[in-house]
């Protein structure tokens, strides 16, 4: 994970040498209107706790080598090591000083859909932010809520350990204004219901392209090449290409990608390998409806080669 | 694809060496114990896709086949075999070597667990995929080389 998050934060040093005054505006942390976080009433736990799978929260915010219910408590603490620095990620558990017990659903809020943290800081795209932004307040209140539900933790992770100029959050306004768009990544000629929630999921919660679509020189996602694969950010070999012209899942069927999440077999009975394997297994828990409709929409997108 | 590239190794293995040498080779003895779970896993995975109909000879005999392997596969990692024989064996392996063994040892004892209840339909052997499937990759992710 090392390299990828030193993409994002050698974009951030190239757009410091870029960020005059002029922009110093344009950059400054933004948040969502305070009201669209209220009337929203009583979350939908059981939606929540599937945007909790979907969202993979656990793959970084649990504790490492957690496994089994083990993986609910988002204690946080692993350090994602990179060339500017170490990340240390932080204990989302609802304890109320370590966690984010004390947060409003805006605090919340904003840290997903805007990247600005509790202070009105930038938060590092290391968080994917960048891909949750998709999510509606709606879904924010029911993920919020059911983050609730899960155990506290006292655990307190520490600072990042970014050298300079890596730790001047500010240099992330600007990387916000180039790379940070809410939009659609890719336009489906397809109105179908089943291929827009698809849509939904792997370019909001999942976060799919956030690995598997090639980033530039200052770490924005080449979105001409939506879910192309490329070089693995975290070392050797690559990041596969998912869309239909790949040459490895390419000839897939829908119901192969299905049971692909569901049980991490591959249609040869190959298994699931590398960080694949906890996305696999934060999937098997969405009802198959959603990975019916992900594998739909993985088979709507542009072939890529 | 995976399968396949293995079988080719073990034929190239063939050629260079004599073929009784090579199948000795801890490289090629664990690749074929891995590559008979691999279909074994077919076995189920084309009853619980409904490809094949559910017949319990075949359930028995593919779940036998994973509680073996598993069982015997942790002890073809002697020191000398880390490399070589395009071995996917991650270094981790030897450095955590009880750590990988517990792993081993768990989908082996999955698999007699499930051979003690039998899964006795398709649905059965979709979630019995779903537990073995789990343990593989969480073997994997951190014991087997991504090529």
């Amino acid at each position: 994970m090392a390299l990828r998050w030193g993409r994002v934060m050698g974009a951030g040093a190239t757009v410091i040498a870029l960020g005059a005054v002029a922009v110093w505006y344009l950059a400054a942390p933004k948040t969502v209107a305070a009201d669209r976080w209220e009337g929203l009433g009583e979350p939908n736990l059981a939606h929540g706790e599937t945007l909790f799978w979907a969202g993979g929260c656990t793959g970084c915010h649990a504790a490492d080598g957690a496994s089994g219910d083990q993986v609910k408590v988002l204690s946080g603490g692993l350090a994602l090591t990179s060339p500017f620095g170490t990340f240390h990620v932080p204990n989302i558990s609802p304890d109320p000083e370590a966690g984010i017990g004390a947060w409003t659903l805006a605090d919340f809020g904003n840290a997903m859909t805007e990247g600005v943290g509790r202070e009105g800081e930038h938060l590092y795209p290391s968080f994917p932010y960048t891909s949750y932004a998709r999510m509606s307040p709606e879904d924010i209140n029911d993920l919020y809520g059911y983050l609730k539900t899960l155990p506290a933790s006292d655990n307190v992770a520490p600072p990042h350990e970014l050298s300079f100029p890596y730790n001047m959050r500010i240099a992330l306004g600007p990387w916000k204004l180039l790379f940070f768009d809410k939009g659609p990544r890719v336009e489906l000629a397809s109105a179908d219901e089943t291929v827009q929630r698809g849509q939904f999921l792997v370019e909001g919660p999942g976060h799919c392209g956030e690995c598997h679509t090639p980033r530039n020189a200052l770490g924005g996602l080449q979105t001409d090449l939506w879910l192309a694969g490329g070089p693995n950010p975290e070392g050797e070999g690559r990041i596969p290409n998912i869309t239909p012209g790949s040459d490895s899942v390419g000839s897939w069927s829908q119901s192969d990608l299905v049971s692909y999440f569901q049980t991490g077999f591959t249609p040869d009975y190959d298994s699931a390998g590398g960080s694949m394997v906890e996305v696999q297994k934060n999937l098997s828990h969405l009802p198959e409806a959603d990975l019916q409709a992900i594998a739909a929409y993985l088979k709507a997108v542009p072939a890529r080669e | 694809m995976r399968l396949t590239s293995l079988a080719l190794a073990a034929a190239l293995g063939c050629l260079c060496l004599s073929p009784a040498a090579a199948q000795e080779e801890p490289q090629v003895v664990r690749q074929n114990l891995m590559k008979e779970i691999g279909r074994s896993m077919g076995a189920l995975g084309a009853i619980a896709k409904g490809e094949k109909p559910y017949e319990a000879s075949v359930v028995q005999t593919a779940l036998e086949t994973i509680a073996t392997n598993a069982k015997a596969f942790p002890d073809q990692f002697p020191e000398g075999s880390e490399t070589g024989m395009e071995t996917e064996a991650a270094p981790a392996i030897w450095e955590n070597m009880e750590d990988f063994r517990t792993k081993a040892e768990e989908l082996s004892s999955e698999a007699e667990t499930l051979l003690a209840s039998m899964p006795a339909d398709q649905a059965a052997v979709g979630a019995a995929m779903k537990t073995l499937g789990s343990t593989c990759g969480t073997c994997h992710e951190t014991y087997r080389l991504k090529r």
